[in-house]
C-alpha cells in the first residue's frame, strides 16, 4: 500500500517561521525531568498486582473470576452460560489450545448446540456478520494493566477488532503472567517491539470493562455501543 | 456547526441562559460530580503535581518542535499506506474531506465526537454535498436529533438537557415509546445506531493524540462508538488539530493518564484505541483506506506569542468543571463550541475579538482553572493578557468605561479639580442615595446596581478625616 502527503512544506514552514527559526530536521527528545509514572506500583509483586486488579474491577463494573489452568474449561463454560450461551465469537488464537480449551470449543459446546465461530480471515466480511450476531465475544489479553483494570489486545489477521466490540457480552481470558503495573509497561513493550524492527499492529485496543456513557444527566449507563457486560477470567499460570 | 454558533450578543445569550433553572442546576451538579471525581483520581495517584509538571514539559517540548514532529508523523502515516493532508484553513480541510468522500461515492457517514470537525463546519459542508452525516457519541447524537442544538460542554455536550427533554426529542424524532430512564434511552440509541455503523461507507473521527514515532492516531472513549467508526466503514478519515501530536508511546500514555483522570476521574476510559494506517494485509476489519487531515485554522498564529501555552490543551474540560462563571451562565452563553475558561482564551484567538471580545471579561480571574489544568496552562493569566491587549492595543474597552477613565484621569491629575470633585461627590450623588446605599445607579453604574447596592459616597472626605485625626497638624 502506498500513502501520500499533501501541502506539507508550506504548512511546516509557517510553523517554523512563527517559532522564529528554520524548520528542524532533527530533534533529540530530552530526558524528562519528571517521570512519576515509573514509580506507580513499582515494587508490587504479581500477587499484589492481582489484588489491585480485583479492587479495580469493582470500579469498572466488571466481574472477575479466578481459576487454574486445569479448571479453566469449567470456569469459562460457567461464565458463558451465565451470559446466556451462544453464538460465540472468538479470535483464532493458539492460546485456546495451549490453555486446554480445544475440547470445550470443538466438542462440548457444539454438542450442546452452542455455536462457536472462530475468526477466519479467508471468510472475509462474514466474520463481521458473525461477530455482530454473537452473544459473547472471547479473546485473550496480551497484556493486563492492574492499576486501571485494562486488557490490551493487539489485532491481526486472525484477531479481528470486532470480536471484543460487536457482541453483547465480552469475556477476556487473562493469564496471570500478563499482569503489569500500568499502561507505562505496555508502552515500553510496544516501543521494544519497534526497536526490534517489528511494526506496531494496525489496531491496539486498551479495554477497561464494558462500554458506558454518562451523557444523560451525568447518570452512568453501562452498555452503550460496545458490549453491555464484561467478565475477566484470570488464569493462574505463574 | 462552525465555531461561532449564535448571532445573539453576549448579554442576550447570558440573559437567556441565566434564567434557565434546569440548565443551571444540571451544570452545577455536573461540575460537582466531575470535579469531585477528578480530585479523587488525582489524590489516588499521589504525586499529582509531579504528573502535571511532566504533562507540561511534554506539551511544551512538542510545541517548540512542532514542525519536526508533524513531519515525522506524516512520514510514518504514509509509510503505513495512509494519506496525509495538511490544511491551513477550515475550508481547505472540509473541502478535502468532501472530495475524498465524493471519490469513494460515499453516501452515509458515521462520526465519533470531534471538536475540530465542528470548528471546520464539516457536517454542513458534507450535508450540502448530499451526504447523510450521523453523530454517534450519545450526547452528540441527542443534539443532532434535536435539530442541531449546539454542544454546551467539550466532554459532555448535552449536559444542558434533562432526561425528560431527551425523551420528548426521541419520541418526536425517533419514534421512541419508552420512559425517560437513561438506560432505556441509551438502549434505543444503541439499536438505532448499530445498523448505521454497519451500513456506513465513511467513518470520520477526531484524534486525541497522534503518535509521531509510529504514525498512529488514538481515540479515547467510553461508549465504543469511535471503535465502531474506525472498524466498520471502508474509508476512515481522521481530523486533528495540528498541536495534538506526541513524540512516542512513552509520552502518549502519560497524556492519556492525565486526560482520563482530569476529564472524568477514570484511570483509563473503557476504550483507548491506537490505530496505525489502514488495515494490515489479511485484516478483515478496519478501513481499507485511511486519511489523516491535520488542521491549522489559526493555530500557527498563536505559536511564538504570549498565548502559545494555550496549545498545550488536551481538551479534558477540567477548567470548565471548576469555573464559577461557567456554572452560572452555562456553555451556550459563550457562543462558541469551546466554552468555559479554555473557550474564553481560545475562541478569541481562533475566531477573533470581533465575535468573542466579551469572553475574557466574563471571568473573575480567580485562577481555579489554572490550578485544575493537568498541563499547567496559566489560563487566568492568558485571560488577563486578552483584556490588556483589547484595552491597550485595540482600544476595545466600552465607551462608558473609556469616558469615565478619561474624566477620572483629568480630575485626578489636577489638585484643584480633584479637591472640588471629591467635595461635591457626596452632594451630587444624594438624589440617588437611600440609607447610605445607591440602589439605582445611572449610566455605567446601572449594570452593577441592577444586581446589588453600591455604597454611597461618604459625607466626610478621607482627606478631611485624615486631617482631623491628626488634629490639624
Amino acid at each position: 500500500m502506498v500513502g501520500s502527503i499533501q501541502n506539507r512544506d508550506a504548512f511546516l514552514d509557517k510553523i517554523a517561521a512563527q517559532l522564529g527559526r528554520e524548520p528542524k530536521k532533527k530533534v533529540e527528545k530530552p530526558i524528562w525531568k519528571h517521570q512519576p509514572q515509573r514509580t506507580v506500583l513499582a515494587d508490587a509483586s504479581i500477587d499484589d498486582l492481582l489484588e489491585v486488579l480485583r479492587v479495580q474491577c469493582e470500579q469498572i463494573h466488571t466481574d472477575i473470576v479466578e481459576t487454574t489452568k486445569e479448571l479453566l474449561p469449567v470456569a469459562l463454560d460457567e461464565v458463558v452460560k451465565a451470559y446466556g450461551g451462544g453464538p460465540l465469537s472468538l479470535w483464532k488464537d493458539e492460546r485456546f489450545g495451549e490453555y486446554g480449551l480445544s475440547d470445550l470449543l470443538e466438542t462440548k459446546w457444539p454438542s450442546e448446540q452452542i455455536e462457536v465461530n472462530s475468526w477466519n480471515s479467508s471468510l472475509g466480511e462474514k466474520n463481521i456478520e458473525l461477530a455482530e450476531r454473537a452473544n459473547i465475544g472471547i479473546t485473550f489479553s496480551d497484556m493486563t494493566l492492574a492499576e486501571s483494570g485494562t486488557v490490551v489486545l493487539f489485532s491481526s489477521a486472525d484477531k479481528g477488532r470486532s470480536v471484543s466490540l460487536l457482541p453483547t457480552h465480552y469475556i477476556a481470558l487473562i493469564p496471570k503472567s500478563t499482569l503489569v503495573p500500568r499502561i507505562t509497561q505496555a508502552s515500553d513493550m510496544i516501543r521494544e517491539k519497534l526497536n526490534n524492527g517489528e511494526q506496531v499492529p494496525s489496531c491496539i485496543n486498551f479495554i477497561t470493562g464494558p462500554s458506558n456513557s454518562a451523557d444523560i444527566e451525568m447518570n452512568l449507563v453501562i452498555g452503550v455501543h460496545g458490549p453491555i457486560k464484561a467478565s475477566y477470567i484470570v488464569i493462574e499460570d505463574c | 456547526m462552525a465555531m461561532k454558533f449564535s448571532k445573539k450578543n453576549f448579554t442576550d445569550r447570558t440573559k437567556d441562559n441565566i434564567s434557565d433553572d434546569f440548565m443551571r442546576q444540571a451544570v452545577a451538579s455536573a461540575q460537582e460530580r466531575l470535579h469531585g471525581r477528578r480530585l479523587d483520581a488525582a489524590e489516588e495517584l499521589g504525586s499529582w503535581e509531579e504528573w502535571r509538571s511532566h504533562g507540561e514539559e511534554i506539551r511544551q517540548h512538542v510545541l517548540e518542535n512542532l514542525d519536526y514532529y508533524l513531519h515525522q508523523l506524516s512520514e510514518n502515516v504514509s509509510q503505513r499506506g495512509g494519506h496525509v493532508f495538511f490544511a491551513m484553513t477550515a475550508e481547505e480541510a472540509s473541502e478535502y474531506i468532501r472530495d475524498v468522500i465524493k471519490k469513494k461515492e460515499g453516501k452515509k457517514v458515521v462520526k465519533s465526537k470531534s471538536m475540530v470537525t465542528e470548528e471546520i463546519n464539516l457536517n454542513n459542508v458534507l450535508e450540502e454535498a448530499g451526504c447523510e452525516v450521523i453523530e454517534t457519541d450519545l450526547g452528540e447524537y441527542i443534539l443532532q436529533v434535536d435539530d442541531h442544538d449546539p454542544p454546551s460542554h467539550i466532554v459532555a455536550p448535552a449536559l444542558h438537557k434533562n432526561r425528560e427533554q431527551i425523551r420528548e426529542v426521541f419520541a418526536e424524532k425517533l419514534d421512541y415509546h419508552n420512559t425517560s430512564k437513561p438506560e432505556e434511552l441509551a438502549l434505543h440509541a444503541r439499536e438505532k445506531l448499530r445498523q448505521e455503523f454497519l451500513d456506513a461507507d465513511i467513518g470520520i473521527t477526531g484524534c486525541n493524540f497522534a503518535i509521531a514515532e509510529t504514525g498512529s492516531i488514538s481515540l479515547v472513549t467510553n461508549e465504543g462508538n469511535a471503535r465502531l467508526v474506525s472498524a466498520l466503514p471502508k474509508t476512515q478519515i481522521t481530523v486533528m488539530g495540528m498541536e495534538r501530536v506526541v513524540p512516542s508511546f512513552e509520552e502518549f500514555e502519560v497524556l492519556v493518564s492525565l486526560l482520563t483522570r482530569s476529564a472524568v476521574g477514570q484511570k483509563l476510559t473503557s476504550y483507548v484505541t491506537a490505530l496505525t494506517g489502514p488495515r494490515d494485509e489479511g485484516d478483515v476489519d478496519g478501513p481499507e483506506e485511511f486519511h489523516l487531515v491535520i488542521v491549522d485554522n489559526g493555530r500557527s498564529e498563536i505559536l511564538g506569542t504570549e498565548f502559545q501555552s494555550v496549545l498545550q490543551c488536551i481538551r479534558c474540560a477540567a477548567c470548565v468543571n471548576v469555573c464559577p462563571v461557567y456554572r452560572h451562565i452555562g456553555g451556550h452563553s459563550y457562543g462558541s463550541i469551546y466554552s468555559g475558561p479554555i473557550g474564553a482564551v481560545l475562541s478569541p484567538l481562533l475566531g477573533g475579538y470581533d465575535d468573542f471580545k466579551e469572553l475574557p471579561f466574563a471571568s473573575t480571574l480567580c485562577g481555579a482553572c489554572t490550578d485544575a489544568c493537568p498541563v499547567k496552562i496559566p489560563l487566568h493569566e492568558l485571560l488577563h493578557s486578552h483584556r490588556r491587549i483589547m484595552v491597550e492595543e485595540e482600544g476595545r474597552s466600552p465607551i462608558s468605561e473609556r469616558l469615565a477613565m478619561k474624566a477620572f484621569g483629568i480630575g485626578a491629575s489636577s489638585n484643584p479639580l480633584y479637591s472640588m470633585g471629591s467635595k461635591v461627590a457626596s452632594t451630587a450623588m444624594k438624589p440617588l442615595t437611600k440609607n447610605d446605599r445607591i440602589s439605582k445607579g445611572p449610566g455605567p453604574l446601572k449594570d452593577w446596581t441592577d444586581l446589588r447596592e453600591f455604597p454611597a459616597v461618604g459625607n466626610t472626605r478621607f482627606r478631611d478625616w485624615f486631617y482631623d485625626q491628626k488634629g490639624g497638624k
